[in-house]
């Protein structure tokens, strides 16, 4: 044991520097050097003895952390009379300074301007302590509320599906380490233990309660009222205990997505992408394993050709702007180097992008959610394209046959454009902006281009002012999709009911996660781009389908039966 | 009350008296008085001071003698002369102590300027040099000076200074060329030698020898006594020495070792065959070897009960009786009420007869051959309301669900939110009604667990003008304008560390970093009285199971029993070498038992003050301790993460619990004693199968006399169930009296 830990105990001594520093701090001169030395070993000394002392004050706090209360409870201990002011709550930062050879740690005291702390608006009151009583256990069993840590914490769902041999490896250590001792009956109970272990953790068996909660869910989801809806949603995004209904939802969303689409119920895809919204927000939830049936139907959100009955008057738009943010934010939190989500995504919407067949509601979503990725795309994918775009919106424009749809889907393409483009070329353009420059540069889009990067500077110039002045920062809520939005509420109220295309209950008790009850069309993982196929449109398809075969390849090994039923469908 | 309270309590009083003044004539020396009270008292502990040693049976040993004579010379120079001649008289000690006292007083009297005690010092350590096998080394009684370094003086016979190494290297050798059945035993004398050359070398101002030599070898202790060496390490000057208590407790108490005949056997011969003389002398004079007969212990045995400040137990320390029964229940007439009136309606009359009996029968059985008498210490009497509520006792009681592995309890977590890292003490009334909690910023809270609010009593002007005769004169005394959910109780000038409820709800105590422990009146919600003795932080407090009496224990080392209508203690426990941060009252009322940041357990015996067990074992400082409800178990759990549970009879160590993460705050045997709860630091509730750890145990006269026992490593069998709470630690645990799980702690949101 003693061999094990060869810790390293050595007294550690303040340099005698630091004596001759505190000595000129209160007027004495020279120190000699070996009276330094005495006063450092001293001090030293003391100090460990209080720290130790202060140390019995932090057990018995029942905390893991010093504080400066602690010292001073340590200082009375010993008669000392406590260091007064050092009452802070935060770490109390040393700042360092050199010159002349030695370098010191000191603590900044600022002048405090009274006026000031008279002047500025009183803080919060702290809350008052509140006792909150909850079920830690009943029967033995912790049940999954959020008062209680998740039964699966996240840390483990993420290696249990990134890293699946890994779950395993510490086991058969185990094993190893005991039949190397030789205790075979023992061994073999471990063996028996470790089978259990290697027994998938997500049964697929839900209790009764699971089931009834699954189905409220997704009815108060998909259901018309709104505030319902906004309860079952804030529980998906915050209730510790769903792991186990992971994959019925993530069915249950891609299912509907597919359906929803064919019929273009745009309501219905809103509440869906709410729902992958509220399964990405909750903290305890690990999406890398239902990502195969998520992302396609997000993407199919952005990019569809039609999403709804009235594409002239319905706002699809705001559903793809929704969806495009979706996708940017599980790019940002499960690209890895293994699944490339981010780079295959992109070259998705490059490659619908740069086809000249491309409708304008594709078009539309694909350059939202390239947008969506960051600052670095817009600027290496879209703004080269802009003079392209350009003149196929001024074409569509200025042309003498036109349709309406055609006319507002370049229209919101351009809007979209210019809102993306003017803050990446505001901040990578130089002084001045130059109508003709931005002409040349641009195209057709140039004029209106620079009258926002004006605009951009302008307001980013007025929040650099308000940062200095109130030190807050400013954060724009980003709006949030619902109903009032697409202006559909009131048609779509009637319509849910026959229209969503909910697992019925008794699916739920079966093994495989539920799929729809109404005939529906072979059940196809594409990504639908249109619901008519159309000349146009199948080649979009084939792009999709190839990124769905791409993906297919990459998912982990131990997927295997999400590949095969996958493949399956497919054929 | 009688015989403890009022001729032993004055006793105390005077020998109280004694330090306090020489508490204010050298207030700045307050370590080393403490340190002359425990050495005073030492394993003899105070009971010699109050009342002669029942225990003992016999006339008083040599060694005692010598310290009561030291206690007289110290009253005299005190000028109590009453409490002098009392002494005198309880101890009979006039013959032998005046012939011994001739030519010391003449001195004393002279000068006093602690000659006497030097000289008086000097014949007794002669006298234990004559016995080397006494138990206690007498120590000086004048807190002075002169006497500390006569203390430390035992270091100045001194070797080459360049040789210790190679004698510790030689020792080394041996040790790990010996048979491997007695390597391990052996090996345990590495710690104390390498301790007390250390220090021999600081003393005689070795500097660089001694840092040399600690470099070199400190890599070779066991890691529990990391934190020590991290103290030694510092310490590198003589001047160093003289102000630190925890080296003067290393000096003073011998360190015991517990080794085999043959081990010791081996040994002594190779250290006389190498005239290894200074090694030879330390082992002579700083430790205490209890050799037993039998097989040498394994390493893993030697490890479970090594680990505490100065060593293991001796066995004979652990050799009294113990009385560790329950006390007989009072018969109370269990009156017709609503829980027979249904049994009735639902199953007719003959049924209900029935049960009526058994209820009385299981309560007048047999008295306990174990238990001790039932007026051994005196008990405050029963009240109606007392009766009242043994009455719900015993009908919640039949309610209890019985816990097993099979049937485990379910757990109500109490959190506390917003507290800020503040909550540092947590308790709750037996039926589980109130709630209390102690905070870092001087208050102590009360909250009511149920519906019903909290109310003060009326002011005794509104009082005056209520009718007494009337049949609801409890409910009128209630002001009901003041009912609110909590209460807060201002009046602490430092952190809560410790709060306990009386049995009968109606007072709180609470124990504080600013020396105090006060009472709480829970009906006018005001304090009724402020304890003071202790000067120091106030680490733990606890009422007795009967009420009445408590127990605090702090900083100061000892512990204090206490009667509630008397402002100055009844007993102090002293012989920790360190912090007493734990205090619990036995199940019977008769014994208090005492954990300490030196890494023990002591169980005093409150009638005299003794100290009846004395448990080594534990890693770090203990911070939580439980009786069993039958009381014949203790359970322990210390910032080492670990549970130790012992068999109070025998004196042994029976289990071991492995798995917590961190320091144990909370443990709770079930009402039933089935399932032992441990809550920690690190956001665990556990619960282990008491039921199954003790029945293992196989507890024979022959392992009794072996004082050990082979310890079986089943912590995971006896696991039952692991509950995670939301970084949340456990303060604190009860079973309420139907055995649902009660924790409580703050909620950290960092």
């Amino acid at each position: 044991m003693a061999e094990e830990r060869r810790q390293k105990l050595c007294s550690v001594i303040l340099p005698t520097e630091s004596m001759k520093a505190i000595a000129e701090s209160v007027g004495v001169g020279s120190l000699q050097e070996e009276s330094c030395l005495a006063l450092s070993e001293e001090v030293s000394y003391r100090i460990k003895e209080i720290a130790q002392d202060a140390l019995k004050f932090m057990h018995h706090g029942k905390r893991r952390k010093l504080t400066t209360g602690d010292i001073d409870h340590a200082l009375k201990l010993k008669n000392v009379e406590p260091l007064y002011g050092f009452q802070s709550q935060e770490f109390i930062p040393f700042r360092f300074a050199s010159g002349g050879g030695r370098e010191l740690h000191f603590y900044e005291e600022k002048e405090v301007d009274l006026s000031d702390i008279i002047n500025t608006p009183l803080p919060r009151v702290p809350l008052d302590v509140s006792l909150k009583a909850h079920w830690l256990s009943i029967d033995g069993v912790q049940p999954a509320i959020p008062e209680n840590p998740p039964p699966v914490p996240k840390e483990q769902q993420k290696t249990d599906s990134t890293e699946p041999l890994k779950a395993v490896k510490p086991g058969q250590e185990e094993e190893g380490s005991i039949q190397t001792k030789g205790q075979g009956a023992s061994s073999a109970e471990v063996k028996g233990k470790e089978k259990m272990r290697m027994k998938p953790r997500s049964t697929h068996e839900l209790s009764v309660e699971q089931q009834l909660y699954y189905k409220e869910i997704t009815e108060a989801c998909v259901g018309s009222c709104e505030a319902k809806r906004a309860e079952a949603l804030q529980s998906i995004a915050t209730d510790p205990g769903l792991y186990q209904m992971l994959p019925r939802f993530s069915t249950f969303i891609s299912e509907g997505v597919r359906v929803n689409v064919v019929q273009n119920n745009l309501a219905l895809l809103i509440y869906l992408m709410r729902m992958v919204k509220a399964l990405m927000d909750n903290p305890t939830l690990y999406l890398e394993k239902y990502l195969h049936e998520l992302i396609p139907a997000v993407v199919t959100c952005i990019v569809s050709k039609q999403l709804c009955l009235r594409p002239d008057v319905d706002n699809h738009w705001a559903l793809r702007d929704f969806a495009a943010r979706l996708m940017a934010q599980s790019c940002k939190t499960f690209s890895t180097t293994t699944n490339n989500i981010q780079s295959r995504i992109t070259k998705t919407f490059t490659k619908a992008l740069l086809d000249d067949k491309t409708q304008w509601t594709t078009r539309y979503g694909c350059i939202a959610g390239l947008a969506e990725l960051g600052h670095d795309v817009i600027k290496t994918l879209i703004i080269p394209r802009l003079s392209v775009e350009g003149a196929r919106i001024k074409a569509v424009m200025d042309g003498p046959v036109v349709s309406n749809i055609d006319k507002i889907g370049a229209d919101h393409v351009q809007s979209l454009l210019l809102k993306h483009c003017a803050c990446v070329v505001a901040k990578t353009r130089p002084l001045p902006d130059m109508v003709d420059q931005y002409k040349a540069d641009y195209g057709y889009l140039g004029t209106m281009l620079c009258s926002h990067v004006v605009k951009a500077r302008a307001q980013a110039a007025f929040q650099a002012q308000t940062v200095n002045r109130t030190t807050l920062t400013i954060t724009q809520p980003r709006p949030t999709l619902s109903m009032s939005q697409s202006g559909l509420s009131a048609s779509s109220g009637s319509r849910t009911p026959n229209i969503i295309k909910v697992p019925s209950s008794l699916t739920l008790m079966s093994t495989r996660p539920g799929t729809p009850t109404q005939p529906s069309p072979p059940a196809t993982k594409y990504i639908v781009m249109a619901t008519s196929a159309g000349a146009a449109s199948t080649q979009q398809v084939r792009v999709l389908n190839e990124f769905v075969s791409l993906y297919l390849s990459r998912l982990p090994r131990h997927l295997y039966h999400f590949r095969a039923c996958l493949t399956s469908d497919r054929r | 009350m009688t015989p403890l309270l009022s001729a032993p309590g004055e006793k105390m009083a005077a020998v109280q008296d004694a330090p306090m003044e020489l508490d204010s004539e050298k207030e700045t020396k307050p370590e080393i008085l403490s340190d002359g009270t425990s050495n005073l008292s030492g394993n003899t502990a105070s009971g010699t001071l109050s009342s002669p040693p029942l225990t003992a049976g016999g006339a008083p040993k040599q060694e005692d003698q010598q310290t009561l004579i030291a206690v007289l010379q110290f009253l005299r120079r005190n000028k109590l002369t009453e409490s002098v001649d009392i002494l005198r008289r309880e101890a009979c000690l006039e013959d032998q102590e005046d012939s011994q006292t001739l030519d010391g007083s003449g001195g004393g009297k002279g000068d006093g300027d602690g000659g006497d005690a030097n000289s008086l010092l000097s014949r007794v350590s002669i006298a234990s040099a004559a016995a080397p096998q006494s138990t206690l080394t007498p120590i000086p009684v004048k807190n002075d000076q002169p006497d500390v370094s006569v203390v430390l003086s035992a270091y100045s016979q001194q070797g080459d200074p360049s040789l210790y190494q190679v004698y510790y290297t030689g020792l080394k050798n041996f040790i790990e060329s010996v048979l491997d059945c007695h390597r391990a035993e052996l090996s345990q004398l590495f710690y104390p030698l390498f301790v007390h050359m250390y220090l021999e070398l600081v003393y005689n101002n070795h500097e660089t020898k001694a840092k040399a030599f600690f470099e070199k070898f400190s890599g070779d202790q066991e890691c529990y006594y990391q934190d020590d060496l991290q103290i030694l390490c510092g310490l590198t000057k003589k001047e160093h020495l003289k102000g630190n208590e925890a080296l003067l407790d290393f000096r003073t108490s011998r360190f015991v070792l517990r080794i085999s005949r043959d081990s010791y056997q081996l040994l002594k011969r190779h250290l006389q065959e190498r005239h290894n003389n200074q090694i030879w002398n330390i082992i002579q004079e700083h430790l205490y070897i209890d050799i037993f007969d039998g097989m040498p212990r394994s390493k893993s045995q030697i490890d479970s009960m090594s680990g505490s400040f100065a060593g293991e137990t001796r066995r004979e320390v652990n050799k009294a009786k113990v009385f560790y029964g329950l006390l007989k229940e009072p018969e109370i007439e269990v009156p017709l009420d609503d829980e027979d009136d249904e049994a009735e309606n639902e199953e007719g009359k003959p049924k209900k007869k029935k049960t009526k009996k058994d209820s009385m029968g299981s309560k007048s059985k047999k008295q306990d051959p174990n238990a001790p008498q039932q007026n051994r210490i005196p008990l405050p009497e029963l009240k109606d309301s007392d009766k009242l509520d043994k009455i719900m006792y015993m009908k919640e009681s039949t309610k209890r669900i019985r816990l097993g592995p099979e049937n485990l309890p379910s757990i109500c977590f109490y959190s506390f939110l917003n507290a800020y890292q503040g909550l540092t003490a947590v308790d709750f009334t037996d039926d589980s009604s109130l709630l209390a909690g102690g905070f870092a910023d001087s208050t102590v809270r009360v909250w009511s667990a149920t519906p019903k609010k909290l109310r003060k009593v009326k002011s005794a002007a509104e009082l005056n003008l209520i009718d007494k005769e009337s049949d609801d004169v409890l409910e009128r005394i209630m002001d009901e304008k003041t009912a609110s959910e909590s209460k807060n109780l201002y009046g602490h000038s430092g952190p809560v560390y410790g709060v306990s409820f009386s049995p009968d709800r109606n007072y709180l105590l609470s124990s504080s970093e600013d020396g105090t422990v006060r009472l709480w009146s829970l009906q006018t919600f005001t304090c009724l009285v402020g304890y003071k003795g202790h000067n120091y932080p106030v680490w733990d407090t606890h009422f007795s199971p009967f009420g009445y009496y408590f127990v605090s224990g702090g900083h100061d080392r000892v512990a204090r029993l206490w009667a509630t209508d008397h402002y100055q203690p009844l007993r102090i426990f002293a012989g920790h070498l360190a912090d007493v941060t734990c205090t619990r009252f036995h199940p019977n009322s008769n014994y208090v038992v005492t954990g300490s940041t030196d890494r023990t357990i002591r169980l005093w015996d409150v009638l005299n003050g003794n100290c009846v067990r004395f448990f080594t074992g534990h890693k770090g400082p203990i911070h939580s301790l439980a009786f069993s409800p039958n009381g014949k178990f203790l359970a322990s759990g210390s910032t080492d993460g670990r549970v130790l549970l012992w068999d109070i009879g025998h004196g042994l160590m029976i289990g071991e619990l492995k798995g917590h993460t961190d320091t144990i705050y909370a443990l709770k045997f079930s009402r039933d004693g089935e399932i032992l709860a441990s809550g920690s630091m690190d956001n665990t509730v556990r619960l282990w199968d008491s039921m199954k750890a003790f029945d293992d145990m196989e507890t024979d006269d022959f392992t009794a006399a072996t004082g050990h026992i082979p310890l079986p490593d089943n912590s995971q069998e006896l696991l039952l169930g692991m509950y995670h709470s939301k970084s949340t630690p456990v303060t604190h645990l009860h079973f309420t009296r139907r055995n649902l799980l009660l924790a409580a702690g703050a909620y950290n949101s960092q």
